[in-house]
């Protein structure tokens, strides 16, 4: 059961092959079995997922089983989740029993599915390596002495170990697409307002957002038809119908318009990665694509723009860990400018330290026109690019990551990690929607292909990744990891 | 010695009257149990994002147009951040580049008529605070999260005020307009409206301006005046002996009635502010604004011109019943039942004003409506009764002696006589009771007898029991009594 797909799953629980209950006792103990070693759950939650399995169960007898009932999955930490610890990796929020469901977990209830836990994650989604948690890194399960990329790694490692098969994670700079691409799922980004933000602990509110993160395109499509649309609760939340995103996937690429932006294939691309996204090409081709070089000239700008950005928010966002109302407060405080430093001092790991002291500088008088204001309006230009590019074609491809899944413990410097989300950055700058599917192998540690379309061009992402994967098998290749437990 | 001149500003701090809070659905009634209104976005918990209350907006632009304000077509949030216990975000959501009311005026009315332009420079929406309690906390600090997330409307000023008198009548201006509005109560001991005043002097005929010093969180139109002369007096004092006035922020402390640093400007916080990325900017289109436009009652300026110009009041009197909306929808009721203006404006300044200061109360506790102080006008000018009895029927209606003042009048007897022939008795009876008086009168020089009458008109008003007309009593008084020289 481990090995199947979500839209699998959901055929065999309609049909009576096996209950959801069954379904989840038996990840619930591949779990017990496995995650020691891979560290990919912060809470695993089994009680509720039993009774939400036996809820779904008594649904489907009565009749009432909609497309995702009993179907098990896992969410990223920073999802809040009603009476369960909701840390977002840190510390800080160790003590943080969520009072209220986000919105993208209500959906998920509503519809029936069933949590297991809650996943790792880099510490309040700063991290490409989920190296930054305070539980500690989660590992690859291609390779336990690779990283598993992040900061969404617990939710993609899980899912590549087969404990769970499908998992929620938040992109602010490439958090759903790069872990995706090291653990060999697939994993998207939607466009930014898609699907609601309200109860995610932000990080970077202009640029995050949630995304599934699965084994197939499908069942992204699945996903994403249940989390999307507009909540009174985000003003940032679009108010656009949502399509059944499954609906488009039997499209023929005949005649599809993609782009290979030429910054995305320069210096610093590891040429085994290259092959593999070359070769990805070339099956689009064979399926009646055209292929044509594109520009998108602002790209070297994404990062320096991100890290400005980013942090910037972070710093202002993250003011509310105060060691006041909720969350860490350090012992016997003498007076108020002591509980906030040693609470935020000792609530918070390097990595997010390092992100407020960037953002609080940033934002200081005297530096705000220099940085913020100029970082603003580098994103309006990067975002232009696309929208130029789009003109010429419908999607743009490209690698997910410049390299394989690196090793635990490799990048030691701060700046070289965030070169990491050199092809994933702008697209959370711009907004747009963004996808990487599994499209290659080099040495055992996966490549994953990005595919980028226009603003809510969910349904053709979905659609062009589904087709790859009706003539591939990257996606259906698993771990030698957890194989003795099947 | 050097004459010195005071330049004033005032930002005013007005909570709106919405229901719910600027950016959550949590209730912003006054006084209820600590923490008891504040929901999860109030309390910044992870994940909560603001939605923006329509109203909050809808009343801000209601001020921008009472002002004659440009009505900018977008205005955006922005985070002032800094660290607070009552402040649960550790940003305050305000704006501070592009505000929803942008310049306009008000016109302010002085004590001796004259009136005065103040410009506004803009005014923005925000959301308040907590408060944080130091009592009964044994050394610790409480927080009330109840009061974080009501909506604010900050009024910025030009230094456009010369005196605290000009300051006190710009405050008043602004507490009028927006109880007209209905967009706040108004209610100052309840902290509905508050205000920071920045005071500097400067030399006569200088054009620079002095370094000011921010006295915050003013609540009383009183305490603006005093803190503002307190102000001023330490200023040109400090001047005078050759000292300089530092920049710094000041509290005004009533019980000493003086202000107190509080801290230099050296020291104060950058806030850091950038757009808030949670919340969209506000986009007004020409139909909302227009809408809202038609919908605007008559504000006190106009409604003051209204008073002059149609219903032939003094400045002054126009200026005191359009000063509240209360006042003025309590005058012209009375006005309307009684039909002469003049008479109501001076009976609801005079016996009703006064009364209601006497006993403390508010126009909407009093116990004498509009319509039967009216009714009660209504007699005086028929004259039905006199001033006199007048102010006996007030009394009565004010004790609740009876529902109308022409029962009370039938009740009491208090009818005026105006019958000649009965007044002439009355007049004869106390001529021949008071002989003395009479030689007296008699033998006085002829422009002494107008003072020496009022005993005579005493004792028949007396005998009347008040109900006679004055004016006849009066003019019947010196005929007889001039017939007697």
């Amino acid at each position: 059961m481990h090995d199947m797909t979500l839209t699998e799953l959901a055929r065999a629980l309609e049909a009576g092959e096996f209950t959801s209950r069954q379904l989840t006792e038996s990840l619930l103990e591949r779990i017990e079995h496995l995650d020691g070693e891979l560290n990919s759950f912060i809470s695993v939650t089994a009680e509720q997922a039993l009774a939400a399995a036996d809820a779904a169960d008594d649904a489907r007898t009565r009749g009432e089983a909609g497309p995702l009932t009993g179907l098990p999955l896992a969410l990223k930490d920073i999802f809040c989740t009603e009476g369960v610890k909701t840390s977002c990796g840190s510390k800080m929020l160790d003590n943080f029993i969520a009072p209220y469901d986000a919105n993208v977990v209500e959906k998920l209830k509503a519809a029936g599915t069933v949590s297991l836990g809650k996943t790792n994650m880099d510490e309040f989604a700063m991290g490409s390596s989920n190296e930054n948690s305070h539980y500690g890194p989660v590992k690859n399960p291609w390779d336990l002495s690779a990283v598993p990329g992040g900061s969404s790694g617990g939710s993609a490692a899980a899912v590549a170990a087969g404990l769970v098969p499908a998992a929620l994670g938040t992109d602010t700079g490439g958090s759903i697409r790069q872990p995706a691409a090291f653990c060999g799922i697939t994993g998207l980004k939607p466009t930014y307002g898609r699907v609601s933000r309200y109860g995610m602990v932000a990080y970077a509110s202009s640029l995050d957002q949630a995304g599934p993160m699965a084994r197939t395109a499908e069942d992204c499509a699945l996903l994403l038809s249940a989390i999307a649309g507009h909540d009174l609760r985000d003003s940032t939340s679009v108010a656009r119908g949502v399509p059944d995103y499954r609906a488009e996937l039997g499209t023929s690429l005949s005649g599809l318009k993609i782009g290979l932006p030429k910054e995305y294939f320069g210096d610093g691309l590891d040429p085994a990665v290259e092959s593999a996204i070359r070769e990805a090409v070339k099956v689009y081709e064979s399926l009646g694509a055209t292929v044509q070089e594109v520009s998108l000239p602002h790209t070297h700008h994404a990062i320096p723009a991100y890290y400005v950005i980013a942090p910037a928010e972070a710093s202002s966002n993250l003011s509310r860990y105060d060691g006041v109302r909720f969350g860490h407060r350090c012992d016997a405080p003498k007076d108020l400018e002591d509980l906030y430093k040693r609470s935020r001092a000792e609530g918070f790991g390097d990595e997010v330290k390092r992100r407020i002291l960037i953002g609080t500088h940033t934002l200081s008088e005297g530096f705000f026109d220099a940085y913020y204001k100029k970082a603003q309006q580098v994103r309006r230009l990067i975002r232009q690019d696309f929208m130029d590019a789009f003109e010429e074609v419908d999607v743009l491809m490209g690698p997910s990551t410049p390299t394989p899944a690196f090793d635990l413990g490799a990048n030691k410097d701060p700046v070289s990690m965030y070169l990491q989300d050199i092809y994933t950055i702008a697209i959370n700058l711009a907004g747009i929607p963004g996808i990487s599917v599994p499209a290659g192998n080099v040495d055992g540690r996966p490549v994953g292909l990005q595919i980028l379309g226009p603003h809510f061009a969910e349904s053709q992402l979905l659609n062009v990744a589904h087709q790859f994967q009706q003539v591939t098998d990257w996606h259906q290749q698993r771990p030698a990891f957890g194989k003795e437990n099947a | 010695m050097m004459q010195w001149e005071t330049v004033i500003g005032l930002e005013v701090h007005v909570q709106l009257a919405t229901r719910s809070k600027i950016f959550s659905g949590a209730s912003t009634a006054f006084g209820a149990e600590p923490n008891s209104q504040a929901c999860a976005v109030d309390l910044g918990m992870p994940g909560v994002l603001p939605v923006l209350n329509e109203s909050a907006v809808a009343m801000a632009v209601q001020f921008g147009l009472g002002i004659d304000a440009e009505i900018p077509e977008v205005s955006i949030f922005d985070r002032k951040n800094y660290f607070y216990p009552d402040l649960p975000k550790g940003y305050q959501t305000s704006q501070m580049y592009h505000p929803i009311v942008g310049p306009g005026e008000v016109e302010i009315t002085l004590d001796d008529g004259e009136t005065k332009r103040i410009r506004v420079h803009h005014a923005h929406l925000e959301e308040d605070a907590g408060k944080s309690l130091h009592e009964d906390f044994h050394g610790m600090t409480g927080v009330d999260l109840n009061r974080a997330g009501t909506p604010l409307l900050e009024i910025v000023s030009e230094p456009d005020m010369r005196s605290a008198k000009e300051a006190a009548a710009y405050l008043k201006a602004i507490h009028s307009i927006v109880t007209y509005l209905g967009i706040s109560d108004g209610n100052m001991a309840e902290g509905s409206m508050r205000c920071d005043v920045n005071v500097s002097v400067r030399p006569k005929g200088q054009e620079a301006f002095g370094t000011r010093a921010e006295i915050k969180n003013v609540n009383s139109f009183r305490f603006v005046e005093r803190a503002i002369a307190f102000e001023v007096e330490r200023q040109v004092e400090l001047l005078e002996d050759g000292g300089k006035v530092v920049q710094e922020t000041r509290l005004y402390d009533p019980d000493a009635d003086e202000t107190r640093s509080m801290r230099t400007k050296e020291e104060a916080n950058d806030y850091r502010y950038f757009p808030c990325p949670d919340l969209l900017p506000v986009v007004l289109d020409d139909a909302y604004v227009d809408h809202l436009r038609t919908s605007l009652p008559e504000l006190p300026a106009e409604k003051r011109a209204r008073f002059q110009s149609e219903l032939g009041l003094s400045a002054y009197d126009a200026g005191v019943l359009s000063a509240t909306r209360a006042m003025a929808d309590f005058f012209e009721g009375v006005k309307d039942v009684c039909g002469d203006a003049k008479l109501a404006a001076n009976w609801v300044q005079g016996e009703f004003a006064g009364r209601l200061n006497k006993e403390g109360l508010d126009i909407a506790s009093s116990p004498v409506s509009a319509t039967q102080l009216g009714e009660l006008v209504a007699r005086v000018k028929d004259e039905t009764i006199n001033g006199k009895a007048a102010k006996q029927v007030f009394a009565a209606l004010w004790d609740g002696e009876g529902d109308s003042a022409d029962a009370i009048i039938e009740a009491k007897g208090l009818k005026q006589v105006t019958d000649t022939g009965a007044i002439e008795a009355m007049i004869d009876q106390v001529i021949a009771d008071s002989p003395v008086q009479v030689a007296q009168y008699r033998d006085a020089e002829p422009d002494k007898r107008g003072k020496m009458i009022g005993y005579f008109v005493g004792q028949v008003m007396k005998a009347s029991r008040g109900t006679a007309n004055p004016q006849q009593v009066n003019g019947l008084l010196k005929e007889k009594l001039d017939a007697l020289c």
